[in-house]
This record gives C-alpha cells, sequence and structure tokens, in this order.
C-alpha cells in the first residue's frame, strides 16, 4: 500500500519537510521506508543506522512527533491512511535531514566519576556479591544509548538546560555507578551541585520513550533524588548516617 | 573530567505552547487529571468545611479521622476549643487534613501529572510549553517537595488510626447503648478505604528507598530487602493505587455523610 512520509530535509541553517512516497509491505518498519526513499526518490537524504534491530541505538528520529528508533516502529502500528512523519531528534544539533550531533552526551558521560570498586573480597582478586544486588543494577545496563530519553526531556528538549542537567540517560548511568554493591564513590553532591537532579520534574516522559523498556524514573530518577534528601534536605537522615555508617566511604 | 561544567549548545528554533507533530489525543491524559483531580479537590474543601455529618453510628469518615476536637463521640479531646478564633468556620477536618493533603501534594506520581495537567510543564511528552524559564524542583519553591518523606511518617500514623476506625465500624451499639460486633456497609467501605490508602502509602517511592533502597548491598539485611521486594511490587502500580484510593477515601466521606443525612439507608449484613 503506498504511504506518504514527510521527512524532514534540511541542515542546522534552514530545512523544510517534503513528502514521499513508500509502498509499506508487511512486517515493514520505517527504517525500511526511508531506505526504501533513499533507493528510489532521495538518495542524498541522510540517515544514521547500523543494526537494525533496536540495539545498536542510531536510528533515534521523531515519528509523528513521538521519539522512536526508526528501526523498531512497524508501519502497521501507525495510524493507517495518514502521512507519517518523521524528523530529527530535537534535542541536539541538527547536522543534516534526520541525523543529529549527539557529540554533548559523551562529553558529559566524560564528567560522571568511574566506577571505583572496594578492594577484592579473595585473595585471587575477585569481589563476592549477591545476585539480588547486583540484578537491582543490571536493569541500566541494557541502555543503547539512543538518547531518546534525552531527546524527549523537556528540560534539555524546551528548556535546553544542556549546561545545568545531564539529562535521564545519565541519570541512568549515574545510578548504575553509585547503586553498584562494589562502588565506593560518592556522586550524590555533584547530582544537585552539578548535574541538575533537581530539574527533573517527574513527567516520566524519559520512560515512556525507552525502546529497552527501563524504568528511569522509578527505579533510577527518584532512587537518586531519594538519596540527595538523605545528604542535603533531611537533617535527622544526615544525622543518622554520620552517627552510624556513611552511606560511601572512598577507599583509600 | 568530573567536576567541570557541562558543555553548552546552540539554543534551537524556539516551540511554541502546544506545538507539537504527534498525532495522538495528547491533550486527552491531562485533561482527565485536570478534570479528576479538580473535582477531587473541589469535594475535599467543600465536605472539609461543612463540619457536620461526618459520622453515622460506628462511621467516621475518613475527611475527619482522627477526629482531634469535635461534637461526635469519635472526638479525642471534646468539642470545639475556646482559643478557635470566632472569625474561622470551625471544622474537625481542619486540624488533620493538612497532612494527607501534603503526603499527596508531595508524591512523586502526582508532582509528575499535576506539573502536567495543571501547569502544562509540559502538557505532554514532546509538547511545546506556554513559558520559556525554568527552574523545576532544583530551587524555591518547589524545592520544598524534597520534604515528601515527612509527610509519610504521618501518613503512615494515619493510616493505623484509619485501620482502628475500620474496626470501630464492625461495633455497633443498640438502643440499650450496649455494643455488639455487626457487618454493616458502612463497614466494608471503611474497611475498603484502609486497604487502598495502605497500598498507595506503601508503595511510595520515599518508603520503598527508606526501607532498603538506601543501601547498595541489601542482601545484607534480608528484613529490609523483603520490605523493599514489597514496597516494589506495590509501587509498579503506584498510579493505579493512588487513583483508586483517591476514590476510595472521597467515596467513603459521601457513604458516611449521605448515611447521616438520611438520603442513604445503611444495609446490616450481619
Amino acid at each position: 500500500m503506498p504511504t506518504t512520509f514527510r521527512i524532514w530535509r534540511g541542515d542546522a541553517t534552514k530545512g523544510e519537510f517534503k513528502d514521499y512516497t513508500a509502498e509499506a509491505g508487511e512486517g515493514m518498519v520505517v527504517l525500511d521506508a526511508v531506505h526504501q526513499i533513499q533507493a528510489t526518490q532521495a538518495p542524498d537524504l541522510a540517515c544514521r543506522w547500523n543494526c537494525k534491530a533496536g540495539k545498536c541505538g542510531s536510528c533515534s528520529a521523531e515519528i509523528n512527533g513521538m521519539p522512536k528508533l526508526m528501526c523498531m516502529t512497524r508501519l502497521d502500528d501507525l495510524p493507517e491512511g495518514e502521512t507519517v512523519i518523521v524528523e530529527p531528534m530535537q534535542a541536539f544539533p541538527l547536522v543534516k535531514d534526520l541525523v543529529t550531533d549527539v557529540s554533548w552526551n559523551y562529553e558529559v558521560k566524560k564528567r560522571i566519576k568511574k566506577f571505583q570498586p572496594r578492594k577484592p573480597d579473595n585473595a585471587d582478586g575477585t569481589w563476592t556479591m549477591q545476585q539480588d544486588d547486583a540484578d537491582r543494577v543490571q536493569e541500566f545496563r541494557k541502555c543503547i544509548e539512543c538518547f531518546l530519553c534525552q531527546d524527549v526531556c523537556h528540560v534539555l528538549r524546551d528548556h535546553h538546560k544542556h549546561a545545568d542537567f545531564i539529562g535521564p540517560r545519565f541519570l541512568v548511568h549515574t545510578a548504575q555507578l553509585e547503586m553498584n554493591p562494589l562502588d565506593t564513590a560518592d556522586r550524590v553532591p555533584e547530582l544537585k551541585k552539578d548535574f541538575g537532579i533537581g530539574y527533573c520534574n517527574i513527567t516520566k516522559c524519559c520512560t515512556k520513550v525507552c525502546p529497552e523498556h527501563i524504568h528511569i524514573t522509578d527505579n533510577a530518577i527518584i532512587p537518586l533524588k531519594e538519596r540527595v534528601v538523605d545528604e542535603f534536605y533531611d537533617p535527622v537522615m544526615k544525622l543518622i548516617q554520620l552517627v552510624f555508617k556513611p552511606r560511601k566511604k572512598a577507599e583509600e | 573530567m568530573a567536576g567541570t561544567p557541562l558543555p553548552v549548545l546552540p539554543p534551537p528554533a524556539p516551540r511554541s505552547f502546544g506545538q507539537t507533530s504527534r498525532r495522538d489525543k495528547w491533550w486527552l491524559q491531562p485533561l482527565l487529571v485536570f478534570a479528576g483531580l479538580g473535582s477531587f479537590l473541589v469535594y475535599a474543601n467543600w465536605a472539609a468545611l461543612q463540619g457536620v455529618h461526618y459520622t453515622h453510628g460506628p462511621y467516621l469518615s475518613p475527611f475527619y479521622s482522627p477526629e482531634i476536637f469535635g461534637s461526635s463521640p469519635h472526638a479525642w479531646f471534646g468539642p470545639q476549643p475556646g482559643w478557635w478564633p470566632a472569625w474561622l468556620p470551625f471544622s474537625p477536618a481542619l486540624f488533620i487534613l493538612w497532612a494527607p493533603a501534603g503526603f499527596r501534594l508531595t508524591c512523586y506520581y502526582y508532582r509528575g501529572a499535576y506539573y502536567k495537567a495543571f501547569w502544562a510543564d509540559p502538557p505532554n511528552c514532546a509538547v511545546g510549553e506556554p513559558r520559556k524559564g525554568y527552574i523545576g524542583e532544583s530551587n524555591w519553591p518547589l524545592r520544598i517537595m524534597n520534604i515528601h518523606r515527612y509527610f509519610l511518617y504521618v501518613a503512615l500514623l494515619f493510616i493505623l488510626m484509619l485501620a482502628y476506625d475500620a474496626v470501630q465500624a464492625f461495633w455497633f451499639k443498640d438502643e440499650n447503648g450496649k455494643g455488639g460486633f455487626g457487618v454493616g456497609v458502612g463497614s466494608l467501605v471503611l474497611t475498603l478505604n484502609v486497604i487502598l490508602l495502605s497500598g498507595y502509602t506503601l508503595g511510595c517511592h520515599s518508603l520503598r528507598h527508606l526501607v532498603g533502597g538506601i543501601k547498595d548491598c541489601m542482601s545484607e539485611s534480608p528484613t529490609c530487602q523483603k520490605m523493599y521486594k514489597g514496597c516494589s511490587a506495590l509501587n509498579k502500580r503506584h498510579m493505579m493505587w493512588a487513583w483508586i484510593s483517591l476514590v476510595g477515601v472521597m467515596f467513603a466521606d459521601v457513604y458516611v455523610r449521605l448515611c447521616s443525612m438520611g438520603i442513604w439507608k445503611d444495609i446490616r449484613i450481619l
């Protein structure tokens, strides 16, 4: 069935939507249609892709206004007979057509304290940990860094707080490190002061668009917010931690 | 690199309020939340200011429980205190409703919901906003939301008191003032109310953190681990519990009120 695709064409200086028609077949995804358009009508259409299996996180775009992976969006899940709008991610600078410059994310990641394991538990240099403790952070390791959560987050997308807020992807990354049972580094002060966790107002949009179904808000961001409360806003908890046991103590 | 400022990006083209390429009914969800929470707020304020028809036999409306001062037999410290300002209408609900209101107002689920529905911040995911400035919860006044766990402590006490009310709702007095076990529809309504409120309160994100989430090695404390798992199970449906407990508590008040006014008759099952 012929389907119309309205695709953003242009670069950082100017651009416009252009309509193309692609033959939608059974089981096709939006990326298939974009490839068909590249092959038959617009060989200069720029689009980033790699695995076509929802695992590389390259083909992030906005389909009918919602951030999605093009390779995981089936045409038969979209409204039948309607034009499909395909745009680049809005939270990052446009390079060309559907390709955005996401290098800001890599710079942000460098600013988060690396994993600092405690001294090995065993003589052979290994650690002992329980499966339950490992399971908690395992969810965060599913992230494919497609940056759809960054794109949909209104703090970055609409308010452009890139200089003050690291975004949901890196709050997940911080949670993955911070909750690791072997880790000794304390990232809570940075979360409040440098990484702007207070900017998150828990709209859960990041969770909604995550193609890996990570519970970003409930399992990463809110627990980190609670740790910030422990450290900065709850005098009783602060006192308990001072008297009894510091939550984290970096090893020398 | 840790500690160095985050990189700055060139600003994108500004988007106007409601601007989006979304084709679905994105406005429906915030509209329903606005209607639902707005209706509850109007009813709760009206009911709290009535000061009458909040008890019926052994039943006490959850909007008025615990009744610290009041004219019913449920009151802890007797009738309206003498120091109550004459210009302020008296209602027993005014002593206590700040606690559940504060708990829900600072709840992580409700915050996300009413920021969208009442403040359009954002109206919905990937939809343009009405204002340019934004501080979120990083500064005052919304930094106050970090007080949520203190409201949680009070909410847990309220659950115990409402459970006591629910038990009392099975104890009916006859014409001679002699008490005995019985079951009325109101007994079941008040019991269901406590169950729903418990489902909501015990799935609270702050409680989940305090009972175990605070630890990186939860396996060292099996009790904490069990409580964390229990909290997490309820937390997965926190939105559902938030809404059904809201409807439940409102219905419990309506039930007691209408029975007290004689509009509904409480049916005794046992």
